[in-house]
């Protein structure tokens, strides 16, 4: 228990400080490299909440894809971090201002939130009992290749239907200067080379 | 050991959804010269798939967990929607061949858009609604932007889109609060949980309305229908042929069974709602188009209006106004595929004319022509004894049965205004000067088309049975479950 406690403290500690970083760094490169680092601790939490499907889909998705795009954009596009964070301190007060009214909000939002008593018991996907044995990621493939497969295959269709317009609106089947390699092969120094007696000082 | 659900009720669209895929790869190996021959399988796809779900599909079923449902109501819808697509299809070919639009996805995303409607009328649950009406949505904004190169096609794809996807918002968060009030999104859930006649939290309401508000949007009712005329007018014309049709047909289906089957307890809390979309659907539709001069915006303001019609028996929320609806649809269906269909002949020196004015004199140089359209504006107007006049007949009846009077007058109103611009037409085709000629000949297929709705809309008086009683029996199925 001690050790589970320390290691939530570690990893949510690392989470919020690499957090800071990502909007404190100078150099929009260590800001990803930050970025990276929260999205690895943050799956570190998931693991200890038992959650590890989400931690592993964190890591392949987030690390793995986004935050290495968000790298590619940072690296190719010229954006002066620094000028943008101009007047920042200017803007503070008035910034946490409005966080602070956000967060009252959402307190007073969240602290009266009240669902129907009735409304729990017709959830159709309940969470798996402990007991039964069924890790998350069983329970995950069981509603969605299971019990939502039909949502699952139109989703697909979706995605599909979305492919084929994106190629039909932007696809433009332009003249493409093709290799052919007999022609390369067939090539003879006297079809193409010139040789030219050029007198000192003439040009040709 | 995990079982399979049950395929069956399903079989139309799944065949459907492999026809595309196999018509996909056929286009991708034998590029844009086959796109002739991709169109008439996907007709033929479309025959088939209303084959198998008249005579396979057994109703009333229901499967994937309830998220698909399979009734009578859901067939009827069904087999419309396929008409009205196989139609648009058949319409189409000639005109993108001349236009130079022939690509072989044209008939493909109209297959993946109908896939889409019926997967809409099937939907059983908010899930599976949603997912049915981005498919078909998805497709028909590309078909809409189809003419990247002009700008008009562009912009009506793009309005569409922006607009579209607002709308999908404003029906996934009325879902979403649903959801979150009930604690479920399946349709025959929801009934359940509204069984008792409890109270309903402002939470709920707030849900439906965003729901419905969704929905309107899909079906173009007032006042979600600003990007009704601009799409019709940008999209290419045979895009609006279909737009005008099958999509309709689907979106009003699903009005009709969310509200009736998960809200159908409800009726006191959404029925005003569908009263002032109908009422104002009713009067733009009728006044908007008396000034147009392009025939497409003109059939858009008159989709608007035919919508209205058709909500008033949804307003009346009993058995007879859903009747009512599905017959206005079927009869719907045969005046604008019809009315399309000489909207597609409208060429003069190969050349699209859209305007209302060179339709003038058409009597003297296209006698039939002009007597099948005046047979749909006469129908449109609701003149008897053609089949829009029995099709107003019956969602008014059902609307003074439900005790709806007001509105059953207010209908009766626009109906004169409206008839107004449509008997224009005929004026304009029967007494004026003609200008220049259309181009000849317009085509087999396009006689053959305006050969048979001509004649189901002028002699459906004779033998209204078939379809009042398929609507009928479409209709129960619908407040049995």
């Amino acid at each position: 228990m001690v050790i589970q406690g320390l290691a939530f403290y570690l990893f949510a500690l690392m989470t919020v400080a690499s957090g800071a970083m990502v909007i404190t760094a100078r150099n929009p490169v260590h800001s990803v490299l930050f970025l990276i680092l929260a999205f690895f601790n943050s799956a570190a939490l998931f693991l200890l909440m038992g959650a590890e499907f989400v931690a592993f889909i964190l890591i392949i998705v987030y690390v793995g894809a986004v935050a290495v795009l968000f790298l590619f954009v940072v690296m190719m596009l010229d954006i002066d971090f620094a000028r943008l964070r101009e007047g920042f301190l200017n803007y503070l007060p008035i910034g946490a201002l409005v966080g602070l009214i956000l967060l009252v909000e959402l307190l007073l939002v969240l602290g009266a939130w009240a669902i129907l008593p009735e409304s729990e018991l017709r959830v159709t996907a309940p969470a798996p009992e402990a007991a039964s044995g069924l890790t998350n990621t069983e329970a995950l493939g069981n509603l969605i290749y299971t019990e939502y497969v039909y949502a699952f295959q139109v989703a697909g269709l979706v995605l599909l239907v979305a492919m084929i317009g994106a190629i039909v609106l932007t696809l433009r089947s332009r003249p493409v200067r093709r290799q052919r390699i007999a022609d390369q092969v067939n090539r003879r120094p006297e079809d193409v080379l010139v040789v030219r007696k050029v007198d000192p000082g003439e040009g040709i | 050991m995990t079982q399979i659900p049950d395929l069956l009720p399903a079989l139309p669209e799944i065949f459907l959804a492999i026809a595309g895929m196999a018509l996909l790869m056929l286009g991708a190996f034998k590029g844009d010269g086959a796109t002739r021959l991709v169109a008439y399988l996907t007709v033929m796809s479309f025959v088939i798939a209303g084959f198998l779900l008249l005579v396979v599909v057994e109703t009333p079923a229901e499967t994937f967990n309830g998220m698909f449902v399979a009734d009578d109501f859901a067939v009827f819808m069904k087999i419309l929607a396929l008409l009205g697509s196989a139609f648009a299809v058949i319409m189409s070919q000639r005109f993108i061949e001349r236009e130079q639009m022939a690509r072989i996805e044209f008939p493909v995303l109209f297959l993946f858009a109908t896939l889409g409607m019926m997967m809409m009328i099937s939907a059983g649950d908010l899930l599976s609604l949603y997912l049915g009406l981005e498919l078909q949505s998805l497709s028909l904004y590309v078909v809409a932007a189809f003419r990247r190169d002009t700008v008009r096609s562009s912009e009506a794809g793009l309005k569409y889109f922006v607009l579209g996807a607002l709308s999908s918002g404003m029906l996934l968060y009325g879902a979403s609060l649903v959801y979150g009030f009930t604690g479920t999104t399946s349709f025959s859930g929801l009934a359940e949980a509204f069984a008792g006649g409890g109270e309903v939290g402002i939470g709920l309401i707030l849900g439906i309305v965003f729901v419905s508000a969704g929905l309107a949007f899909k079906v173009s009712a007032v006042p979600f229908h600003m990007w009704t005329p601009d799409v019709y007018e940008g999209a290419p014309t045979p895009v609006t042929a279909f737009f005008a049709v099958a999509p309709k047909i689907a979106a009003i289906a699903l009005f009709v069974r969310v509200m009736i089957e998960p809200f159908g307890e409800l009726v006191q809390q959404w029925q005003q709602i569908v009263l002032a979309i109908s009422i104002l659907s009713m009067i733009l539709g009728a006044y908007a188009a008396i000034n147009q001069t392009n025939i497409k915006r003109l059939m858009a303001y008159s989709s608007i209006g035919h919508v209205g019609y058709a909500l008033m028996g949804l307003a009346a929320g009993s058995e007879a106004g859903v009747r009512g609806v599905l017959v206005y649809m079927a009869i719907y269906l045969a005046m604008n595929v019809g009315t399309f269909a000489c909207i597609l002949c409208m060429r003069v020196n190969g050349r699209m004319v859209e305007g209302i004015n060179d339709l003038s004199g058409l009597s003297r140089t296209h006698p039939l022509m002009a007597l099948v359209l005046a047979v749909f504006m006469f129908s449109m107007a609701g003149i008897p004894p053609l089949a829009g006049f029995f099709a107003k007949l019956q969602v008014f009846l059902a609307a003074i049965d439900a005790g709806l009077i007001t509105l059953a007058v207010i209908g009766g109103l626009t109906s004169v205004v409206g008839a107004f611009y449509y008997i224009r037409i005929i004026k304009l085709m029967y007494f004026d000067d003609p200008v220049e000629s259309f181009d000849r000949p317009i085509g087999n297929d396009m006689t053959l088309v305006l050969t048979g709705t001509g004649l189901f809309t002028a002699f459906f008086f004779l033998f209204p049975a078939p379809i009042v009683d398929a609507a009928a029996r479409a209709a129960a199925s619908l407040f049995a479950g």
